[in-house]
Order: structure tokens, then C-alpha cells, then sequence
């Protein structure tokens, strides 16, 4: 959409726009201006029942960053969210919709899960097995639907959201047999439901200890990760097709990138990229402590697609949004001591996606309103 | 498989089974109904979830507030067009992606009715249940369709009207076309995104509404988890119906009686894998719309947006 918009703003000649400087100037202003207003509304919420703001936006900065340790947990929830998003970024820019990644990060923990606990053998080998078996979970479940797009013309978007609700209730069924995933007996836990085996301790990702925050190594590989998208983005003849095919099928098919071939695996790609998200979720240790249970993927799924579509699949604004997202996670964890429930971190987070959504759609909207009076000048 | 049968045999004869089923696929088809009528438009609503909920909650506090089940059916209406006037104006006007919106919307009103609810703690109860004399002594299915509290009755009108507005009016032809082909609409001098905007509003209308029901007409108190996905269920009701009502509306009563079935089961003695029956809606509505593609075949501009001079 960003290439669109600044070649119509070439398109539409230098006597009327303004510029570049005061553009982004402006641009920035409008960004500024609507995160404020959304924090505001959220203020303005908690005022209304009788909350302190004051007290729930600084429990929200202690519980992600100020507090000890606790910037190490927003890492550590960062971690999947990049990489959902990494992957969404990709069938993004393909032009192929996935709105199932939630699935997608359940079907990756369970086979990861699987794996992890049955699998013997020393401990680094069992790691690089579930994180790969995981992505392979999660780019079949994507498969699914890419499959049926292009052997049925089944919307893809249909199908990776319906499978959503399939994946949690296979997981669940798993979760519930003692062959698949449920834990054997223990007379130490009174509760025996619906809950996996722990990963042994040399099965767990390594953690790095930093000033007292501790995170998963993980956190390297994935600021890795986003790089290597962005140099496929912007230096890949592959990357450049993906674009391509995303702008406009038809050109890209008549220029010889076969839609079949593209699609599929910028799809497997994104599911695999779920999946891979997942293991790294139940191996990093800060959900569910290393057991996979049915709530575990937690909507990290939904949270990463937001992610990506709120920083316009760019890896870079990828990673910055996933931390700020991780940042309101965490800290959400610290709002009980302030009396007002947990829930505003909801509210806040979906007010600032909303508000993150306004500036972009202005600028478009009068990009197009200057191309458009551009070319009325010229006829 | 003998126990499996004499299972399906004690469900199917028990009048129960049905009174449940219908329930269920009541709260469906108030959403279903609007999204056809928004997905015909062109917009896959995910919002529909956001919608019920918010509904839902509105109902509740309408009925801690006057006590009256009307007042918190009217209130349902209304939430569930204010959380539609964000989707429309943010994904038809502004043009924002309609996935973010919606998935934005469902956090927040997910968020704002939990963190309302712990704070007001509304107390609500059912609406009475009215029997519509002599229609009810239907043996197996009268109680089911004439047997229920009153607020379910109010989605029976609203099936033809539905289908009159989609099918008979200019409007209807309108949103049709809309969905279908936005350029040419647009060239035949429709106004695209205002016909969008309109559509997702009714849809806002009807599920609202549904969420209303859902809390004064079937459960009769809030919680956080009272919508529990059933709005993605009623999507994937559209979905398997084709997007014509005579199919929606059958996939609701199908989706119902499923959700009816895994709660009957247990009841009656039987045990029956209940995460396959949670999943067989979807798995259903996947091969239908694999198999059946020539049939069904989707709204052709279904999630695309629209701008004048792109695409």
C-alpha cells in the first residue's frame, strides 16, 4: 500500500504536494495525536469507575519495564509475536489472507508438545526436533487451506478460520487421551485433566540472564529472523515475486510467477512460522511453564496477526509493535495491586490498534484526493 | 456402534433435544441474518463476536437498570449498532483493514464489558416463557417452536423481512451488486461504502439483538465467556448456507441441533466424543464449501475494500 501511495503522490506532481519534511512531520503529528486520544478514552474508562489512572498506567509501565525482571517477560511474550507476525507479514505481501494463526500455534505446540515429551535422545537434539516438527504442524494446518484454495477455489480466508476452532478441539481431544498428550497419573497432582507432560529441564531453551531479566535465547534468533525477512523483502528476486503477486496477480502471472506455487508457499511459510511460535511458546517457558494445556496458545495467534496488519507486515515496526503489545501483556500482570481489573489491558490495546489504524487511512485518503485532482487538471 | 445408535435414538425421540436445539439456533440465526446480509455487501464481519457480546452486556445492564426485558432488548439493539458504527466507518470510510477492525472491536468490547461487569455486577434474569396456544401441542417439535421465552420470537419475523430486504427491495439489489462487483456499482452510480456501511449497521442491529436474547431470553444472567465463539459459528453458518437465506438458516438450525446433541448426550446416559461434535460444525461447513464451491459460490468481492480509481 506504502509503494501505491508515494507513487501517486509522484503521479500527482510537485506544484501541489507539499514537502517530504513536512509530510512526515505531519505524519508523525497525526500518529502522536491518536495514540493520545486512545490512551485518553482508556483513561477516561478507568476514571468513570472509579479507578485511578495514574496508578493503572504506572502498574502498566512497572509490570513490562521498570519493575525487576520484568523486562525479560516482555521478551519472552515478544517472542511468538514476532514471529506469528514475521510469517503473516510474508502471505501478506503475497496477497494470501491467513486469519487462522491461532490454529495454526495450537496444532504447533501440540505436535512440538508430543515430540518434546516422547522423544529421548540429549537435550539440544529434542529442541531443534520440536522447534522444526512444530513449524511442520503449523504449515500443514495452513497447508489445509492453501490446498483447498487452489484445488477447490475455497477462500482461503473461510478456511484457515474455521480450522481454528477444529485445531483447539482436536488439541483438546489430544489432550484428554493418554497416548497422545495427557500426562500419566502422578499421586502428587490431585488434578489429572487435560493437561501434558512437563519438558525436561535439558529440553528447555537456555535462558539468558541479563541484570536480573531473564529471557529465552530464542530472542536472538528471532531479531534474526525479522532481518533476514527484510533483506528477502527488499533484496530477493523471491521476495520481489511474493510483491509482486500480492500487487497484482495477474501481471505476476503473465510474467511468469505461477500464483499455484507462490501462494502455497508464502502460505506454508506463515503457518509454518505459527507453529514454529508455538514450540518456541511451550520451550521458552513463559506460558504455561513448559506444560501444554487448552487455553496455552492464549490468543498469541490473533495477537501476532494484529501485529503484522498494525505494522503494515514491516519487520522492523514488527518488532517494535510486538514488544509494546508483550509490553501491555506483561504488565497487565500488575494492575490486581490498583484495584481495577485486568481486562483495561484489553481495553487499552485495542483502542491503540484502533487509534494506530486512523493516521495511515488519512494519508491515504488524501494521497487519492490529491492524485485524483491532479489528473482532473490534466484532462 | 449398537450403543451408538440406541444414543441417536434416545436424543432424537427426547423433546429436549429439540427445545435446546432450537435455542441455540435462535442466537445463531439473529447473527446469521445480518452478517448474509453484511458478507452479501462484501464485508466478512469478524466483528459478529464483538457484536453479540456487546448486546449481550447491554441487555443485562438495560434489565439491572428498569428491570424490564424490553428496555434491555432495546439497549442489546442499540450497543450492537454503536460497535457496528465502528466497524462500518472505520473499514468503509476510513478504509482500514476490515480483519484488524473487527479483531480490535471483539478485544474491546470483550474488554470494556468484563472490566463494566466486574464493577456494576448487572443483575438480570430470563424473560418468562410464552406458549403460543395450540401450535405447541405439536407432538417432538411444538414445544420447541412455540414453547420458548418470548425474546425468541422476535427472530422468526425477521427471517422473511431479511430476506424481502435483500431479495425485493432496490436497496437489497444495491448491497447485491456492491458485493459482487463494487466498480460497476460504483459506475452505475451507487455509493459503494455508504450501501457497506449500511449493511454491516444492520447486521449490528440483528446481532445485538441476538446478544440480548442470548442473555434475557436463554441464560438469564452476563459472564464474560456468555458468547463463546458462537458469533465465528454463526459466520460459519453463512458460509455453509451459500449465503442465501433459505441455506443460513438451515445451517443454524444444524449447528444448533449439534451444540443440542453434545449437551443431551450425557443427559440421557450416553457418552459421545464432545470435542468431535464441537468441531463437526466446521468440519461440515468446510466440505460443504469444497464440494458444493459451484453451487455456493462466495459474494465475488467478499473482504476486499473498495476505493474509487484502485483495482
Amino acid at each position: 500500500m506504502s509503494d501505491q501511495q508515494t507513487s501517486q503522490a509522484a503521479a500527482g506532481g510537485s506544484a501541489t504536494a507539499p514537502s517530504r519534511l513536512r509530510e512526515a512531520a505531519v505524519a508523525a503529528a497525526m500518529y502522536l495525536g491518536c495514540i493520545v486520544v486512545a490512551l485518553f478514552a482508556s483513561a477516561l474508562i478507568v476514571w468513570a469507575t472509579g479507578g485511578s489512572w495514574q496508578a493503572v498506567f504506572s502498574a502498566l509501565l512497572d509490570g513490562s519495564l521498570r519493575a525487576p525482571g520484568r523486562w525479560g517477560e516482555t521478551i519472552g511474550i515478544a517472542i511468538p509475536l514476532v514471529v506469528v507476525a514475521l510469517g503473516t507479514a510474508i502471505n501478506g505481501r503475497a496477497g494470501v489472507v491467513n486469519i487462522g494463526q491461532e490454529g495454526q500455534v495450537m496444532m504447533g505446540t501440540a505436535f512440538a508438545t508430543y515430540v518434546g515429551v516422547r522423544l529421548g535422545g540429549p537435550g539440544p537434539v529434542v529442541i531443534v526436533c520440536l522447534l522444526i516438527v512444530g513449524a511442520l504442524a503449523g504449515a500443514m494446518w495452513a497447508g489445509i487451506a492453501s490446498w483447498l484454495l487452489y484445488w477447490r477455489r475455497v477462500p482461503e480466508v473461510l478456511t484457515t478460520l474455521l480450522l481454528i476452532t477444529v485445531a483447539s478441539q482436536a488439541t483438546g481431544y489430544a489432550l484428554k487421551v493418554d497416548w497422545l498428550l495427557l500426562a500419566p497419573f502422578r499421586a502428587d497432582r490431585s488434578v489429572r485433566n487435560q493437561v501434558s507432560e512437563q519438558l525436561e529441564a535439558d529440553t528447555r531453551l537456555p535462558l539468558i540472564d541479563i541484570w536480573g531479566n531473564d529471557f529465552p535465547i530464542s530472542a536472538f534468533a528471532v531479531v534474526l529472523m525479522a532481518v533476514i525477512v527484510f533483506l528477502l523483502f527488499k533484496r530477493s528476486v523471491w521476495g520481489f515475486r511474493m510483491r509482486m503477486l500480492g500487487r497484482n496477480a495477474r501481471t505476476a502471472q503473465r510474467a511468469g510467477v505461477s500464483t499455484v506455487k507462490y501462494g502455497t508457499t508464502a502460505m506454508l511459510i506463515s503457518g509454518a512460522c505459527a507453529g514454529l511460535a508455538g514450540a518456541l511458546m511451550l520451550s521458552g517457558g513463559d506460558f504455561g511453564n513448559y506444560r501444554f494445556t487448552p487455553g496455552f496458545a492464549n490468543n498469541i495467534g490473533w495477537e501476532g496477526l494484529l501485529v503484522a496488519l498494525v505494522a503494515r507486515s514491516h519487520p522492523v515496526g514488527i518488532v517494535v509493535v510486538a514488544f509494546s503489545f508483550a509490553g501491555l501483556r506483561a504488565g497487565s500482570g500488575f494492575l490486581a495491586a490498583t484495584g481495577v481489573e485486568r481486562e483495561i489491558s484489553q481495553v487499552v490495546l485495542a483502542l491503540l490498534v484502533l487509534a494506530l489504524l486512523v493516521p495511515p487511512a488519512i494519508l491515504f485518503i488524501r494521497e487519492r484526493r490529491r492524485a485524483l485532482s491532479a489528473t482532473r487538471d490534466r484532462t | 456402534m449398537g450403543g451408538f445408535f440406541t444414543a441417536i435414538g434416545d436424543v432424537v425421540t427426547n423433546e429436549v433435544t429439540y427445545s435446546g436445539a432450537m435455542r441455540f439456533a435462535a442466537l445463531l440465526a439473529f447473527a446469521a441474518i445480518g452478517e448474509t446480509i453484511a458478507e452479501k455487501a462484501g464485508t466478512l464481519n469478524i466483528s459478529l463476536e464483538g457484536m453479540l457480546l456487546g448486546g449481550a452486556f447491554a441487555g443485562a445492564l438495560g434489565m439491572h437498570l428498569t428491570e424490564s426485558v424490553t428496555v434491555g432488548l432495546v439497549f442489546a439493539t442499540v450497543i450492537g449498532t454503536v460497535v457496528a458504527s465502528v466497524q462500518a466507518n472505520m473499514s468503509h470510510r476510513l478504509t482500514a483493514n476490515q480483519f484488524v477492525v473487527g479483531l480490535a472491536l471483539n478485544t474491546l468490547v470483550l474488554g470494556i464489558a468484563s472490566f463494566l461487569n466486574t464493577s456494576i455486577q448487572p443483575v438480570s434474569k430470563a424473560a418468562h416463557r410464552f406458549k403460543i396456544p395450540g401450535v405447541a401441542e405439536i407432538p417432538l417439535i411444538g414445544d420447541a417452536f412455540f414453547n420458548q421465552p418470548w425474546p425468541l420470537y422476535l427472530v422468526y419475523p425477521m427471517i422473511p423481512a431479511a430476506w424481502w430486504l435483500l431479495y425485493r427491495t432496490r436497496w437489497g439489489l444495491e448491497v447485491r451488486a456492491v458485493g459482487e462487483n463494487p466498480q460497476s456499482a460504483d459506475v452505475s452510480g451507487i455509493d459503494v461504502n455508504k450501501r457497506r456501511r449500511q449493511s454491516i449497521y444492520i447486521a449490528g442491529l440483528t446481532s445485538g439483538l441476538g446478544g440480548g436474547y442470548l442473555v434475557l431470553g436463554q441464560i438469564g444472567r452476563f459472564e464474560d465467556a456468555v458468547v463463546g465463539g458462537q458469533g465465528f459459528i454463526a459466520i460459519a453458518a453463512v458460509i455453509f448456507g451459500g449465503w442465501t437465506m433459505r441455506g443460513v438458516i438451515g445451517g443454524c438450525l444444524l449447528f444448533g441441533t449439534v451444540n443440542s446433541f453434545r449437551l443431551t448426550l450425557p443427559t440421557v446416559g450416553h457418552e459421545l466424543n464432545s470435542e468431535l461434535l464441537s468441531a463437526a460444525p466446521f468440519v461440515v461447513t468446510i466440505v460443504t464449501v469444497t464440494f458444493f464451491a459451484h453451487r455456493t459460490r462466495e459474494p465475488r468481492a467478499l473482504a476486499q475494500p473498495f476505493v474509487r480509481g484502485l483495482t
